[in-house]
């Protein structure tokens, strides 16, 4: 977080010595484009919170780790497509499935549709890009997720 | 008001007033969800500020030209390249390359290089790759890379090329 925080100010100092009515003019912008899209992401945090109570880790894993692998392949992109999680839990959790005999191809499902597919920042997604492109894209990411997983499957030696 | 709006006050007041009444009475799923929504909003307001701070920078500073040219119609394999480069060094996830990609659409650049630009912001930023293969192993986050990148280049010059002939146009003053 800290360097994300230190850069921004740094370029943000470094713009206001170069140029200050331009730098201004970029912090307007900066404050006018959240207050418009700040509902937004209130309404997707509603639904983070609700999803993440009905889906804890736990269960997440409890799934993944006892059905069989097909099964937990498309549970996997299920799960993973409808939760949102940042790396810093994901890759961690993952790593312990991964101990504990979760397939790598189960795991490559999970994280790959928990970063390409949103159903949770879909209203996010459709402020920008409208409804119709939303759909198609997540379907998309969604079928690429399922090709990752195969191939993940095939060169560790878990389908053949 | 907008109906949308009355929508929106809607749901967001019963939402508080459920949490409110559940931790005043100590039901536990409220309280679960109230603390996944604070843990969250902090996440999010470590990565947000900045990222729009830096999307007004970009407005501002780059010209249209240049995003255009390299970004844009006639920017060929190279603005691929690019729009994957930037993507890795980003960090945030989806949530910062929604925004980012519009503001880099509003500049001139063509919607497959739009949707390739959201597909790596989701799969290759360096830091969250390298973390990764910490985990999983290098093996892993190989084949996922390799396997996905293209599969996002193609798709979205797939889709990018059959909006540009609909005639799509993205959301307007975002």
């Amino acid at each position: 977080m800290y360097y994300t925080y230190t850069i921004t100010g740094l370029v943000l100092i470094i713009s206001f010595i170069i140029n200050k009515q331009k730098t201004l003019k970029a912090v307007k912008i900066a404050v006018v484009k959240f207050k418009k899209i700040f509902p937004t992401f209130i309404t997707m945090l509603i639904f983070v919170s609700i999803i993440l109570f009905l889906f804890p880790d736990e269960v997440i894993s409890n799934y993944l780790g006892n059905s069989s692998k097909f099964i937990s392949v498309l549970l996997a992109s299920f799960f993973g497509s409808i939760t949102l999680m940042p790396g810093f839990v994901a890759f961690p959790l993952s790593g312990i499935l991964l101990t504990k005999g979760v397939p790598y191809m189960v795991l490559s499902a999970f994280t790959t549709t928990l970063m390409m597919v949103g159903i949770i920042t879909f209203p996010l997604e459709k402020e920008y890009f409208g409804v119709k492109v939303t759909v198609i894209r997540n379907i998309i990411s969604f079928f690429i997720a399922l090709i990752v997983a195969v191939i993940t499957g095939i060169l560790f030696g878990e389908i053949f | 008001m907008k109906k949308n709006v009355k929508i929106r006050i809607a749901y967001i007041s019963t939402y508080v007033l459920f949490l409110v009444v559940s931790l005043i009475l100590g039901y536990n799923p409220g309280k679960e969800i109230t603390f996944n929504f604070i843990s969250f909003l902090i996440y999010m307001l470590k990565i947000l500020p900045c990222a729009f701070i830096l999307i007004g920078l970009f407005e501002v500073w780059v010209k249209k030209e240049v995003i255009e040219k390299h970004l844009g119609e006639e920017s060929g394999i190279r603005g691929y390249a690019w729009v994957i480069l930037l993507a890795g060094t980003i960090a945030g996830g989806l949530l910062v390359a929604f925004p980012i990609a519009y503001s880099l659409y509003n500049k001139g650049a063509k919607l497959s290089i739009v949707f390739t630009y959201i597909g790596a912001a989701a799969i290759c930023r360096i830091p969250m790759t390298l973390y990764e293969a910490s985990f999983m192993g290098v093996k892993f986050t190989a084949i996922r890379l390799l396997v996905s990148l293209p599969l996002v280049i193609i798709t979205s010059i797939l889709l990018g090329n059959y909006l540009t002939k609909r005639n799509y146009k993205m959301a307007e003053g975002k």
